[in-house]
């Protein structure tokens, strides 16, 4: 799963226009001017957009009801009578479950990231800074999980606790807690070692002040980027576990799930079988794009 | 060098162990009593207790887990619900099927993804190290069990030309490697599964060469005389390692995550193994598949490791 992460060169056009160094800026400011002249994040970040947007609002914009059956619509292809994208094994509009299916799919990807980032980060913070046995307990435990392979683990937890989408979630985040810890704790260990810290400590501040103060800013980055490159993977093994009759149960529509179904029916509308793993493609790719962007604005090296 | 041997080896026992511990408590985060499908709905309270006296479900759980890992450890690993076979021997019939795509599949994305990557990396900033970055990242982002029925539709319904699943007319006991007749039945699979670590292994060569070109032995190479081609084996001998490595754990993960791509092709591999037995609520093989497989990974992080001083002398010094 790491090694998904490979490190992406700055994109070469900010340098051109690097502002003037009469202007201070603040970090973060310095991150979204880099991110705002970064034209392939910009673009793919705006898909992003507009693939929550169709998904939040899919009641207003999905042309029919991705629940209503029809038995004499089954499985027709592109533009059938109003079906822009054909209709699936139940005549159920593919167009508006794909709309829908978003739904389930994004929130799959991304609530089980943000709550393992939320928990390794704790942890590993905890961990890095206290040292000693408690960090020593704390990350030999989540090297257990890492010694799964991560489509591995997830299986084993979602295959003995059922399907559904809230075992879906908890799968997902015990699968990410470990990674994500261990990379705040490297974060937290190569922080406290460093001098401003020990100043900090010299002027009388407390533990809690210097990690809510002096930590928590420096550790955020590593965390944020390497959360936001998680919520791809999210996404592709949520939609895998439904895909194996282990995430979303019928008829919910989920993109993972619109495969499972699907896939008995290649014979007879191939490319409308097809459409649900397009959606995940494209949401996986422009999540993974912005990530790498994100990595480069920041400029943490991982 | 033997103290790093030694430690490494030490260090993968506890996790060996934690490994053991997570998939004996797979059992009991299942919901309902694990007796629930052996026991009648309307058994009295007496026969409960005869059965769970049986099953040593009445003992304390470290107890039942020591009884559990002696028998693991002997090779016992119970029978399958399913069809009544030692889930050892489904294992390794499983586990050998997977081994066989692994053994194409790796190979196929180091050749692919490292050729992509090395070139690329030689030539930052220009339209080709786009161009393998683009495919790279879609590489790693693809559900590759979509890939693999969008290959099925392609290939098996379109144009005919490959067969759409499984291991050919007699299963992997007719399975001949050297005859196309069978050997075809791999090519999807194979494809399939080499997708994603092409997409990685693309990535970390193009990052691993990039970074070899700025040291500074390459200038030096430069001002020698040396010809660019001369450097650039000079650059890939030194990146080679750091490959080598990641191709190693990319085999591992093959092994326990080929999950999705065997079920789509209905591969009786370990991965279908499992997707089988969670269909049927086979407990003793899921548990029993996901220790093996697991412990195998493990095993192959151990090899890579160890493997990684022998290949490149600087650690052995480091």
């Amino acid at each position: 799963m790491t090694d998904i992460l490979t490190l992406r060169e700055p994109v070469a056009t900010f340098t051109e226009e690097t502002p003037p160094a009469s202007i201070v800026r603040g970090y973060w400011q310095s991150v979204f001017y880099r991110l705002r002249h970064d034209p392939i994040t910009l673009g793919f970040g705006a898909i992003v957009a507009l693939i929550v947007l169709a998904a939040v609002a899919a009641p207003l914009i999905a042309p029919f009801d991705p629940y209503a059956q029809s038995i004499i619509a089954r499985l027709k292809p592109f533009g059938w009578r109003d079906h822009l994208l054909g209709t699936d094994e139940l005549g159920r509009d593919m167009l508006s479950r794909l709309i829908y299916g978003g739904r389930v799919s994004l929130l799959m990807g991304v609530v089980p990231v943000v709550i393992a980032a939320m928990i390794g980060g704790i942890l590993g913070v905890v961990g890095g800074f206290v040292g000693g046995r408690v960090n020593t307990a704390i990350m030999r435990t989540m090297d257990v999980f890492y010694a799964f392979p991560s489509v591995l683990l997830a299986v084993a937890i979602a295959g003995a606790m059922g399907g559904g989408i809230g075992n879906g979630m908890l799968t997902l985040t015990l699968v990410f807690v470990p990674p994500m810890c261990r990379v705040a704790e490297t974060a937290t260990t190569q922080i406290r070692a460093l001098d401003f810290i020990e100043a900090a400590r010299a002027s009388g501040a407390g533990t809690l002040t210097i990690i809510r103060y002096h930590v928590l800013g420096n550790v955020l980055g590593p965390v944020l980027i390497y959360a936001s490159s998680l919520v791809s993977v999210s996404i592709l093994l949520a939609s895998g576990l439904s895909f194996l009759g282990l995430g979303v149960r019928p008829p919910i529509p989920d993109w993972g799930l619109m495969l499972s179904t699907l896939r008995q029916s290649i014979y007879v509308v191939p490319l409308v079988c097809a459409l649900p793993g397009v959606a995940i493609f494209i949401t996986s790719i422009c999540f993974n794009l912005v990530s790498d962007g994100l990595r480069a604005a920041m400029d943490v090296r991982m | 060098m033997i103290r790093y041997i030694l430690r490494r080896i030490l260090y993968a026992v506890p996790i060996a162990f934690g490994v053991s511990i997570v998939c004996f408590a797979l059992v009991y985060i299942a919901p309902g009593d694990p007796l629930e499908t052996v026991l009648p709905p309307d058994a009295t309270a007496a026969t409960i207790a005869i059965v769970k006296h049986a099953y040593g479900f009445d003992k304390p759980l470290p107890v039942q887990y020591l009884i559990w890992l002696g028998h693991v450890v002997t090779g016992n690993f119970g029978t399958s619900i399913a069809t009544g076979r030692p889930v050892i021997l489904e294992v390794s019939d499983a586990l050998a099927n997977t081994a066989l795509l692994a053994l194409f599949a790796v190979p196929l994305a180091f050749v692919i993804g490292g050729t992509m990557g090395a070139v690329a990396g030689s030539f930052p900033g220009r339209w080709i190290d786009r161009a393998v970055t683009g495919i790279a990242v879609a590489g790693v982002s693809v559900p590759n069990y979509w890939l693999g029925i969008v290959l099925v539709i392609f290939f098996s319904v379109q144009y005919m030309l490959l067969p759409a699943t499984g291991m050919g007319p007699n299963g992997s006991t007719g399975f001949r490697l050297l005859q196309w007749n069978s050997a075809r039945f791999l090519v999807l699979p194979v494809i399939t599964l080499a997708m994603i670590p092409i997409g990685i292994l693309a990535r970390t060569t193009r990052a691993a060469v990039a970074e070899m070109r700025n040291q500074d032995f390459v200038q030096t190479l430069r001002a020698k005389g040396l010809s660019e081609w001369a450097v650039t084996r000079h650059v890939l001998k030194n990146a080679l390692p750091q490959i080598l490595a990641v191709m190693g754990l990319q085999f591992g993960y093959l092994l326990g995550g080929s999950i999705l791509v065997e079920t789509v092709f209905t591969w009786p591999g370990s991965g279908f193994l499992l997707s089988k037995a969670i269909i049927n609520r086979d407990v003793p093989v899921l548990q029993g598949t996901i220790l093996i497989l697991s412990l195998i990974f493990v095993a192959t992080n151990l090899v890579v490791d160890l493997l990684q001083p022998l290949i490149d002398p600087r650690i052995r010094r480091g």
